[in-house]
């Protein structure tokens, strides 16, 4: 199976927009974290989803965002993609606001968050990667659909680029969103729960990629559920619930306690602070 | 009866469009269907079809109300611009109405929507009702609006609507890549750049032309048809994003133009109803005929798929039968398969058929000259052409026990159940793989079964035993 997933990446050297027409950070904000949050808060409606997030993403990391349900872990991804509206602080990539460095960031959506029904094959799918790049107006042409070939073979399923895509298996799905963020060739992966509800033969092939990301000196963030392969998956972790509750390497961070703090208790002091606004609020 | 029938000098005239305003009638409403087509498959992917329903509801407010306030101005209250202008207004309201319902209260689309699309038609039918009461009205044909009535169109108000069915046929090409990446995934086009916002509202600006260009063809309560139905039928034809838009399309632009041509024979039916009925003629035999998704071909597919794995373990059954009795693991020979035939009965008791479903799969069998039967017996044994499909079945269960085996680390009294299930859809390319993977020393020409093959045959533990 490595052989077919494994994948050749240019390192990483330089760090684009780090130093041109810095943006003024806070005292303790390096400028060339590939993903520095401050003092962000995000709500949806009138319930707050995270509280006051401050972190930077440490560079060529690989890096899993741990949390129970409902902590904030997609949320996270989004607002700093700027797909949902901060409340309060921001969010900083490479130094700049995320408009300016969307080309450095390639985003692998949930599985369910789309119908795989539509009318489209998986070569379909991955070519949509390259749309930013193509640019409005102009047509798919053959080179990027060599692209999204080669980012299909990745993945191990360039046998299956002409398959509608309702006729490839969860697992098959879940490796074509991933081809369609290599095809991006990002410097920073966002991954929301790539290993949800996969089979054993994508799961390999998933950390095999993320590996070969490292590797090549990539930054990614992973989303994710299963807290027994978190030390064997990633090097780093964000313990997050609804705020972040500790952040580092893996063998100092993912200790009981920690997770203790992270999912110990539904009705923490910070929820019911969170329903108290939410009432205040309705009234 | 004689009245309500064109005479076949009638119908020839309009069918080859010898009359010049029929000509532009039937050809600019085709023109809006092909243009409803290919807009409502994008709103139909992006799940907002219904949208389009409310919105079209929602015109006969600014209809009636435009035409009120320009007469009472004494101005021309009858000119179509006016009174499309007036639909505009009311039917964006309407939109903007659902669209501020769902982000800022609780209430779910479908509430929204029923809500706007009964609140604004009722107030629509009040002040017509209203507008018809008044003495120097002279509102007789608003209602056209409501079911639609080519036959009063003039050939400038076909020509307009023509030109407006372009436009979005020739948007939806410019924008097919962005829209085709909103419709799918939303949140990733977002995290590319993509102006989502804009590109939704861009959509629903182009629903909306085609919806007030079609009142007149249609009527506002079956515009909705001309927006779903093309996409819904041509989604049976294709599983592809292109050719969707271009069947969806060509049943829009045709279906529009018989309907018009229909009601341009005979004025007394209304053009709405009559397009509707024909598209749905092309809906029903897209959904019994589709290729890629109509219930016939999926229904013979299935059935096709459960023949041949019978006949595949049919097969099987009788070349275990003969190789157990012969020697070695080479591949069976024909000599050697005629030889051990296998008596009805055990292979009754092979598998859990019926006698008579294996009666006529033996018959069938025997049809396609894959089995024989011994003379003056209930014996069968494999034909020289049914031997050779048997060995391929039989050595693609064996690779695929044997890959279970070794690499999936299943137990081996469990394996021949699930070799079963996958060894009758194994694709060659499949098939290639498993050779590789299991190398050369798995791979004589016949492998052996790498469990062994319970005496009496499979069944007997299954079915409690061997019965005639």
């Amino acid at each position: 199976m490595s052989d077919k997933t494994a994948i050749e990446l240019k390192a990483t050297t330089s760090v684009p927009g780090a130093s041109a027409d810095p943006v003024a950070t806070g005292a303790e904000h390096p400028l060339d974290a590939p993903i520095a949050i401050h003092d962000m808060t995000v709500a949806y409606h009138r319930k707050p989803v995270l509280w006051d997030v401050d972190v930077d993403v440490p560079q060529g990391r690989l890096i899993g965002i741990v949390g129970p349900n409902g902590a904030g872990k997609s949320t996270l991804l989004k607002a700093v993609m700027d797909l949902v509206p901060k409340a309060s602080g921001r969010v900083l990539v490479y130094g700049q606001p995320y408009p300016r460095q969307r080309h450095l960031v390639a985003y692998v959506p949930q599985r369910e968050s789309v119908d795989w029904d539509f009318p489209v094959s998986a070569l379909d799918v991955v070519t949509m990667g390259l749309y930013g790049r193509i640019g409005w107006f102009l047509p798919v042409r053959p080179s990027h659909r060599k692209a999204a070939m080669e980012a299909l073979d990745r993945v191990g399923l360039a046998d299956l680029a002409h398959r509608q895509i309702s006729q490839l298996s969860g697992g098959q799905q879940q490796r074509v969103f991933l081809a369609r963020a290599l095809v991006q060739d990002a410097r920073i992966y966002l991954m929301d729960e790539p290993f949800a509800a996969v089979d054993a033969a994508t799961e390999r092939a998933i950390v095999q990629i993320l590996q070969d990301l490292r590797a090549a000196g990539k930054t990614t963030l992973v989303v994710h559920h299963d807290l027994h392969t978190v030390p064997e998956y990633f090097d780093y972790v964000i313990l997050i619930n609804m705020r972040i509750v500790a952040h580092g390497p893996t063998e100092e961070i993912f200790t009981n306690d920690n997770l203790r703090k992270t999912y110990g208790g539904r009705l923490t002091l910070l929820d019911e602070a969170g329903e108290a606004l939410a009432r205040e609020k309705q009234r | 009866m004689s009245e309500y029938l064109p005479s076949a000098e009638a119908v020839i005239r309009v069918l080859t469009l010898q009359d010049y305003n029929t000509r532009v009638v039937v050809l600019g409403t085709g023109l809006l269907g092909l243009a409803a087509g290919v807009i409502g498959t994008f709103m139909l992917l992006r799940k907002r079809a219904l949208l389009g329903d409310a919105l079209s509801h929602a015109t006969l407010p600014g209809i009636a109300l435009i035409f009120l306030f320009v007469t009472l101005a004494g101005g021309a209250g009858k000119s179509l611009a006016v009174l499309l202008s007036g639909a505009v207004i009311t039917g964006v309201m309407g939109v903007g109405t659902i669209l501020f319902l769902r982000h800022q209260t609780r209430l779910k689309e479908d509430a929204a929507l029923g809500i706007v699309l009964s609140v604004f038609f009722g107030a629509g039918v009040a002040v017509l009702g209203v507008v018809q009461g008044m003495e120097s009205g002279h509102a007789a044909g608003l209602e056209s609006f409501i079911y639609g009535k080519t036959a009063s169109m003039i050939s400038s108000d076909a020509m307009l609507i023509g030109a407006a069915g372009l436009l979005v046929a020739v948007a939806c090409t410019v924008l097919y890549k962005e829209f085709k990446l909103l419709c799918f995934d939303a949140g990733f086009a977002a995290s590319q750049g993509s102006p989502v916002i804009w590109l939704d509202v861009l959509m629903m600006a182009l629903v909306v032309t085609v919806t007030v260009i079609g009142l007149q063809a249609v009527g506002l309560i079956l515009v909705i048809a001309l927006l779903v139905i093309p996409p819904a039928s041509a989604r049976f034809w294709t599983d592809r994003m292109l050719p969707l838009l271009v069947a969806a399309a060509l049943v829009g632009g045709i279906g529009a133009m018989l309907g018009a041509a229909a009601s341009a024979l005979v004025p007394r039916l209304p053009s709405g109803a009559m397009i509707v009925v024909t598209m749905t003629v092309v809906f029903l035999l897209s959904m019994v005929f589709g290729r890629a998704r109509g219930v016939l071909p999926r229904y013979l597919e299935h059935r096709g798929l459960s023949r041949r794995i019978l006949r595949q373990n049919l097969l099987r059954a009788l070349y275990e039968w003969a190789e157990e009795r012969s020697d070695g693991h080479e591949p069976l020979t024909p000599e050697q398969a005629s030889g051990k035939a296998m008596p009805f009965g055990d292979l009754l008791a092979e598998r859990s058929w019926s006698i008579k479903q294996l009666r006529q799969m033996l018959l069938r069998a025997k049809g396609k000259g894959l089995v024989e039967q011994v003379l003056g017996q209930d014996d069968w044994y494999l034909a020289p052409h049914g031997l050779e499909e048997a060995r391929r079945v039989v050595r693609n269960h064996r690779l695929w026990e044997t890959f279970l085996i070794h690499f999936a680390d299943v137990a081996p009294s469990h394996v021949d159940r699930d070799a079963d299930a996958i060894e009758h859809v194994l694709e060659p390319v499949m098939i290639e793989r498993l050779e590789r993977l299991l190398g050369e020393e798995h791979l004589p020409p016949m492998p052996g079964s790498p469990h062994a093959v319970a005496a009496g045959g499979r069944g007997a533990d299954r079915r409690g035993g061997v019965s005639a």
